[in-house]
């Protein structure tokens, strides 16, 4: 219990959204973190240098993110729950082992700050910009969880909620931050520990010479084995056999991993995603936002309610899976949509496909700061025209 | 029935055997090495874990019936790393080829020597990238023929005895397959080591190399390193230079320093002590 | 399980010398001109070629004289296809 404690620092504080971030693995029970310094990311590891070894976790500065990320997913084959966190130019480095992650089906989580990109960028300012390469980065068909927090309260509840879809669905999962929510300080409260919902992989039920490694269950998911527990199993990452005997020849083998490990997610979408709607009922235009843009998007929309537009925010908390049905049934119901993003066009795409013939307008940010109130509002009587 | 039973039969994954290396290859007999060496010791399959990298040799994971682990290419030790941090009760050996560890891996292989991680590295040097046909690596010897040095090898190669030494690697051998008995006992020797272990393994690749320069047969092969080895104990790292005339073999190092995660949990238990004491 | 006789022994008076019988897995051999590793480094010569045939196309080794193995374990060290192996010949009645 006192062990708990320690790792759950139960109360009211003001923290920075990185610390909040790495606070919120702690408290989900992460126990390794293997990185490489980063801006913004930098305070993640900081803060799990210090804190790890007060709960008996291991800290590693690894040589480069190719190896940290792969560090993770061998820390998460030896049972503990593991972490990294970057940003950009290091997110392009972890794509390759985020890859192998999904195929081997590890449990962990990748965090990244987001700057302004392309490459070395704008590292001390915000992006959106690493969206699509979350999804689409590493090679291959595969499907990843996102979650963009936008406050640090919301960092630290989305951190925690990453380790538990993690473990529910043994699959990497990525929060999507921006520098700005990991720079900016805010109250956070912490609940008791024991008011956290803490979920662990599921283990096998049979017996090592019945245990098949990457046999799934009816959730698709494989119940997990980790090194030293007596299975002797085997993982690649090419495409394997339900024991996890390497197939490189079989078209059926890799049309039948390939699909269960995507369906394993795409077909839980409706348990994995999370949104929030505000003033959606009679609104006759929508903004799409999420992260920090959708702080501004929540006083434009205010602002343009006392201005008699009937204006409301549907935010994406789970920006992959992509919120599909959520749109489209926002989409229906309004004129037109305005989506934000701090990039040159990324997430729209997927509103766009979404709205289907619902008029969407997008207003693109680069650099320092988010959209303005006023921007937002003058985009929304645009759409209404 | 047991008598038509390998002894090492149930070291293996049977349902992956035969394995996929060509008649003449020396990675079967490192493989066969490794067990070997694993059984003197008596060490528990259950606790060990082999992990390899991409590349002929890299399917060796798959046949070892321990908990094993076949990684991108390259990131073999890196992975190693995080799992023998995460859990220092397992021993955790890797086994990977010239090109994984050294070229798009060689990064990694010199921080975990320096960082001394608690690791046993054997690599298989055929002095090619065997698995993509043939093209010249970081070990090829200079004017040797590949599939990418069609005029002859214009680069100098690593001397690797010497790059795991200067890395900081507790203990360094070079042995070939034709030596398996003194590879076995040096593997045995490293399972044992606390830190970082290099065992570097000449091993044939007629299928590609010797096609390439000369020496068709694994005989072939295995010829020239009986022709050229020279056993060296202690020697001069670096002067272990192979050259076609000359293969310096023996163990270079054996020396005694704490590893990274005695250092690492030695740090945590402090950490803990502190805590209970309560004068943070 | 065979000995591990390449340690020499020391006492002279103990030297007893071990024979060995040999087993080959013939369907795993990829023996031929490829490999014949244990052909061509038995100390004894203890085994050769054959024009046998297995379902791979390899010819797996035969055993040309098995008095002669002192069980030395060579071949089955140097193996890479886990196709040879040898244990100790009861040898009670003579050998
Ligand atoms: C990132 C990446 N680049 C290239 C390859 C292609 N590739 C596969 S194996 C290999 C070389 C392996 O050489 P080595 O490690 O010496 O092993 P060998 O096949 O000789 O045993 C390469 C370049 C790959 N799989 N991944
Ligand atoms: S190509 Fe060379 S290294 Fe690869 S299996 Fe064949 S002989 Fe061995
Ligand atoms: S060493 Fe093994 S594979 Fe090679 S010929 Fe002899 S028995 Fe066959
Ligand atoms: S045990 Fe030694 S002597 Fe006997 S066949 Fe094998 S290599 Fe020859
Ligand atoms: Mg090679």
């Amino acid at each position: 219990m006192a062990e708990k404690s320690r790792a759950v620092l139960t109360g009211k504080h003001f923290m920075q959204g990185d610390i909040a971030c790495a606070e919120g693995a702690i408290a989900a029970g992460c126990r390794f973190f293997a990185g490489y310094p980063i801006t913004p990311a930098t305070e993640v590891a900081e803060r799990m240098a210090r804190r790890l070894p007060e709960v008996k976790g291991v800290y590693v500065q690894m040589e480069d993110e190719l190896a940290s990320m792969a560090a993770v997913i061998g820390a998460s084959y030896a049972g503990v729950k593991s972490m990294t966190a970057t940003s950009g130019p290091g997110f392009s480095l972890m794509v390759e082992n985020l890859g192998l992650a999904f195929m081997t089906e590890t449990p962990c989580v990748l965090v990244n700050i987001m700057r302004g990109g392309p490459s070395t960028g704008q590292p001390t300012k915000p992006g959106q910009q690493d969206v699509m390469q979350a999804k689409w980065g590493s090679h291959g068909d595969y499907e990843i969880i996102a979650l963009a927090p936008s406050s640090v309260q919301e960092i630290f509840d989305l951190t925690i909620e990453a380790f538990n879809l993690s473990e529910t669905y043994r699959t990497p999962v990525v929060v999507l931050a921006d520098e700005i929510v990991g720079h900016m300080r805010e109250r956070v409260t912490i609940p008791e520990a024991d008011e956290i919902t803490v979920i662990d992989r599921k283990k096998p039920r049979v017996p090592p010479g019945e245990f098949a490694s990457f046999k799934p269950d009816e959730d698709l998911v494989p119940p997990m084995a980790c090194f030293g527990e007596g299975y002797r199993f085997h993982a690649t990452g090419l495409t394997h056999d339900e024991s996890g005997r390497p197939s490189t020849s079989s078209a059926e083998a890799q049309q039948k991993l390939v699909q269960r490990l995507c369906d394993k997610i795409r077909k839980n979408a409706d348990k994995i995603v999370k949104t929030e709607r505000t003033m959606l009922e009679d609104a006759e235009v929508a903004v799409v936002a999420y992260g920090i843009t959708s702080r501004s998007a929540l006083s434009a929309v205010q602002k343009a309610r006392e201005a008699g537009i009937k204006a409301g925010l549907f935010r994406p908390i789970t920006l992959w899976p992509f919120p599909d049905q959520q749109v489209s049934q926002v989409a229906k119901k309004v004129d037109a949509i305005v989506v934000l993003e701090m990039n040159y066009g990324q997430l729209v795409r997927e509103v766009e496909r979404a709205a289907k013939e619902t008029p969407v307008i997008f207003l693109s940010k680069l650099g320092e700061e988010p959209h303005k109130p006023a921007e937002i509002l003058q985009a929304m009587r645009r759409a209404l025209q | 029935m047991s008598e038509e039973l390998h002894p090492f039969e149930t070291f293996l994954r049977k349902e992956m055997i035969p394995h996929i290396w060509c008649d003449g290859c020396g990675n079967g007999i490192i493989l066969n090495s490794y067990l070997m060496a694993l059984k003197d010791l008596n060490i528990d399959f259950n606790k060990v874990v082999t992990v390899a990298g991409i590349g002929c040799i890299g399917r060796v994971s798959g046949y070892t019936k321990t908990d094993s682990y076949h990684t991108t290419h390259g990131r073999a030790v890196a992975f190693a790393t995080g799992v023998k941090l995460a859990n220092p009760e397992l021993k955790v050996a890797v086994i990977s080829g010239d090109g994984d560890l050294f070229a798009i891996g060689g990064n990694h292989f010199i921080h975990a020597a320096r960082r001394n991680v608690n690791l046993q590295v054997i690599c298989a040097n055929n002095f090619t990238y065997g698995m993509t046909g043939g093209q010249y690596g970081p070990t090829t010897p200079l004017d040797a023929w590949t599939s990418t040095t069609p005029y002859g090898n214009v680069e100098h190669p690593f001397n690797l005895i010497h790059l795991a030494a200067a890395s900081g690697a507790v203990y360094v051998a070079r042995w070939t397959t034709l030596h398996v008995r003194r590879l076995t006992e040096s593997i045995k020797k490293a399972l044992q080591k606390e830190g970082f272990s290099f065992i570097e393994v000449i091993t044939p690749c007629p299928e590609i190399y010797g096609r390439y320069n000369k020496m068709r047969t694994g005989i072939d092969m295995m010829n020239w390193f009986r022709k050229a080895s020279e056993i060296r104990n202690y020697s001069d790292p670096a002067k272990a230079e192979i050259t076609p005339e000359r293969i310096v073999l023996g163990e270079f190092v054996d020396i005694e320093k704490p590893s990274f995660g005695r250092l690492l949990h030695g740090m945590t238990a402090k950490v803990q002590e502190k805590m209970k004491r309560g004068n943070r | 399980m065979p000995l591990k006789l390449w340690r020499k022994p020391l006492d002279a008076d103990k030297i007893k010398v071990l024979h060995g019988e040999v087993y080959i897995i013939k369907e795993r051999c990829k023996g031929g001109k490829g490999c014949n590793f244990c052909i061509e480094y038995c100390p004894k010569e203890v085994l050769e070629e054959s024009e046998e045939f297995n379902k791979k196309g390899f010819h797996p080794p035969r055993v040309k004289d098995e008095n002669n193995c002192v069980l030395c374990g060579f071949c089955e060290a140097v193996c890479p296809d886990f196709a040879i192996f040898t244990v100790e010949k009861n040898c009670e009645g003579g050998c």
